[in-house]
C-alpha cells in the first residue's frame, strides 16, 4: 500500500484527482445547464424545438460514451475544429450527461399536476413564466434523486478521458501498471479516490433532498 | 405524435451513420499480403516438458493459448474481418510453439492488452506472450522472460516534410503523442516535449497525419509498421535513444519451459527462419534488424 509515497506517486495521484474533479465540475455544470434547457424545449409548445430535444436526448443518450469521445477527438479535427483535449472531454461529457439531465428533469415535471399549469395560465402567465415560476420549481424537488444518480454516474464515466489526453485519475492507474507496482494496491488507491468523489457528492445530494422536500 | 418520433429515429439514424462514417478514415486496414513468403515450421513431435506445469495443462488441453498485440502493424495485428493474424511477433509466437511441439491449428491467439499483461500470464489465462514486451526488472518480478528475440528503441515517426524533428534533444516544446501509461511517454518529458497520450498508438498516428501533433514515439519496430503502412506521408526519423529488449513473458519460475524457448528461439535463428520472418513482415519497411544474444536469466 506505499505505494503513494514512492518516487513522485503522490504528486501524480493528486493531480489525477483535482484533474477529475474539475472535468467533474465543469462537465457537471455544463450538463446541468443543457438538461434544464433541453427539459424546457422538451416540454414547449414550439414542434421545431419539441423535435430537437428529442433528437438531443435520443442521441446522445443512446451512444456509447467512448464513441462520444471518439467522435469529438477524432471526427472534430477533420472539420477543422482544434480545440484543447481538456475541451472536448468537457464536450463529450457534458452533452451525454446532458441529456440525462434533462430527463430527470422532465420526468420531475411530469409529477407536477397539469392543473398546476392550467391554473398559472389562466392568471395570465405565458409558458416561460409557468415554466420558471410555478412548474420547475416543483418538479426540480422530485427530480432530485434521480439527478443524484446522474452526477455520481458523473466522475466515473469521466475516467474515459484518460484514454484522450486528459490526465484524470484513472489514467494515473495505467502509469503505475507500466511501472510495474502491484495492481492490488493501484486499484484500492484509484478506487478510494472515486469512492471519495461520490461520497461526496451523494452526501451533497441527501443534503439537498432534505432541504428541498415537499410533503404532497 | 408520430412525426416526432418519426423525426428522432431519423435524426438518430443520420448521427450514427455520419459518426460510422468518419470513423473509417482512421480505423487501421494494413493491406499485409505477405502469405507467400513466409517460413514455414516444422512441428517437434517428441517433445516432453513434464517439469513445466504451463506445457503440462496445454498438452492436456490440447492446444497452446498465446497472447498477443492486435493492433500493430507488420508486428502483432489482427485482421478481424478475415480473423488472421500476421506480424513478426505472431511468426515468433508460431515458432516457439512448433518447437514445443504445437502445430498452427494447434495455437490460439488471444488479444491482451500491455496493461494486463502480467495478470494474464501470472493467472494462466495465457500460456506465454509475445507483444513487443520489454524486459525489465519490475516485469521480472512477476513473470520470467525468454528471449530477447529482437531489440528495438525509441524512436520518433513524424509526416515526411517534417526536417526540424531530427532526433530526441529536438522534442523540446513539440507536441509528441504516445500511448497512455507507456514508458516511451515517461521518456517525452526528460527531453522536454509536451505530451499527448492517447489509448492506442493507431490514435496517434490519426492526430500525426491531422496535424495536431508533430511526432508519434515509441519503440521503432511500431514506428515503422505505421510508417509502411502510411507510405509517402510518414517516416522515422532513424535515431533511436533507448534499449528495448524484446522478450517471450511466461509464468514466474517456470524455468523448464523458460530453457525450451530460449532453445526454440536459438534454433530458429541459426536454421534461418528468423531473417525470413522478420524479412517477410517488418523487412518490408525496408528497415534491416539484428538477432540479439540471447540471455538466460
Amino acid at each position: 500500500m506505499g505505494i503513494l509515497f514512492e518516487d513522485g506517486n503522490f504528486a501524480l495521484f493528486r493531480d489525477g484527482f483535482l484533474r477529475t474533479v474539475e472535468l467533474s465540475l465543469i462537465s457537471g455544470a455544463l450538463a446541468l445547464l443543457l438538461g434544464v434547457l433541453l427539459a424546457a424545449f422538451r416540454v414547449s409548445p414550439v414542434p421545431v424545438l419539441r423535435a430537437f430535444g428529442t433528437g438531443w436526448v435520443t442521441i446522445f443518450r443512446n451512444t456509447p460514451l467512448t464513441l462520444l469521445f471518439l467522435a469529438v477527438t477524432f471526427v472534430l479535427p477533420r472539420l477543422e475544429v482544434h480545440l484543447p483535449s481538456f475541451t472536448l472531454a468537457v464536450i463529450a461529457l457534458g452533452s451525454y450527461t446532458g441529456s440525462f439531465v434533462c430527463e430527470a428533469i422532465r420526468s420531475g415535471i411530469n409529477t407536477v399536476p397539469i392543473g398546476q399549469a392550467e391554473a398559472a395560465r389562466s392568471l395570465g402567465l405565458n409558458f416561460g413564466q409557468t415554466l420558471t415560476s410555478v412548474v420547475l420549481p416543483q418538479a426540480v424537488r422530485t427530480a432530485v434523486p434521480p439527478l443524484g444518480s446522474v452526477f455520481i454516474a458523473l466522475p466515473r464515466n469521466s475516467a474515459i478521458a484518460g484514454a484522450f489526453n486528459v490526465d484524470e485519475i484513472f489514467s494515473v492507474q495505467q502509469t503505475w501498471v507500466d511501472r510495474g507496482y502491484s495492481t492490488i494496491a493501484i486499484f484500492c488507491w484509484i478506487a478510494l479516490a472515486f469512492l471519495l468523489i461520490s461520497t461526496v457528492i451523494a452526501q451533497l445530494f441527501r443534503f439537498l433532498e432534505n432541504r428541498l422536500a415537499v410533503a404532497r | 405524435m408520430r412525426t416526432r418520433r418519426t423525426i428522432a429515429a431519423a435524426l438518430s439514424v443520420l448521427a450514427l451513420t455520419a459518426v460510422a462514417a468518419c470513423g473509417k478514415d482512421g480505423s487501421p486496414n494494413a493491406a499485409q499480403d505477405t502469405g507467400s513468403k513466409l517460413p514455414t515450421y516444422q512441428v517437434k513431435s517428441d517433445v516432453k516438458l513434464d517439469g513445466s506445469p504451463t506445457w503440462k495443462k496445454a498438452k492436456a488441453r490440447g492446444n497452446l493459448i498465446i497472447g498477443a498485440k492486435s493492433d500493430q502493424p507488420f508486428l502483432g495485428f489482427e485482421d478481424v474481418a478475415a480473423k488472421t493474424r500476421s506480424g513478426f511477433d505472431i511468426e515468433i509466437a508460431k515458432m516457439v510453439a512448433a518447437d514445443l511441439g504445437f502445430g498452427p491449428d494447434q495455437v490460439q491467439f488471444q488479444t491482451v492488452v500491455s496493461a494486463n499483461r502480467e495478470t494474464s500470464i501470472a493467472g494462466g489465462q495465457i500460456d506465454y506472450y509475445v507483444g513487443t514486451y520489454t524486459i525489465n526488472d519490475a516485469r521480472k518480478q512477476k513473470v520470467s522472460f525468454a528471449g530477447p528475440y529482437m531489440v528495438a528503441g525509441q524512436d520518433l515517426l513524424v509526416r515526411k516534410s517534417n526536417t526540424d524533428i531530427t532526433g530526441p534533444d529536438a522534442m523540446a516544446g513539440k507536441n509528441v503523442c504516445s500511448a497512455t501509461g507507456s514508458t516511451s511517454l515517461a521518456r517525452i518529458d526528460t527531453y522536454h516535449g509536451k505530451p499527448v497520450k492517447y489509448d492506442t498508438y493507431a490514435q496517434c498516428v490519426d492526430k500525426l497525419l491531422t496535424d495536431e501533433v508533430d511526432a508519434v514515439t515509441t519503440d521503432d519496430a511500431i514506428l515503422k509498421g505505421f510508417a509502411a503502412k502510411n507510405q509517402g506521408q510518414l517516416k522515422v526519423v532513424g535515431k533511436p535513444f533507448s534499449k528495448e529488449p524484446y522478450g517471450v513473458g511466461l509464468a514466474k519460475g517456470d524455468k523448464v519451459l523458460q530453457d525450451a524457448i530460449n532453445a526454440a528461439l536459438k534454433a530458429h535463428e541459426d536454421n534461418g527462419d528468423w531473417k525470413k520472418a522478420y524479412d517477410a513482415t517488418l523487412g518490408l519497411s525496408g528497415a534491416s534488424a539484428e538477432i540479439p544474444p540471447l540471455d538466460a536469466s
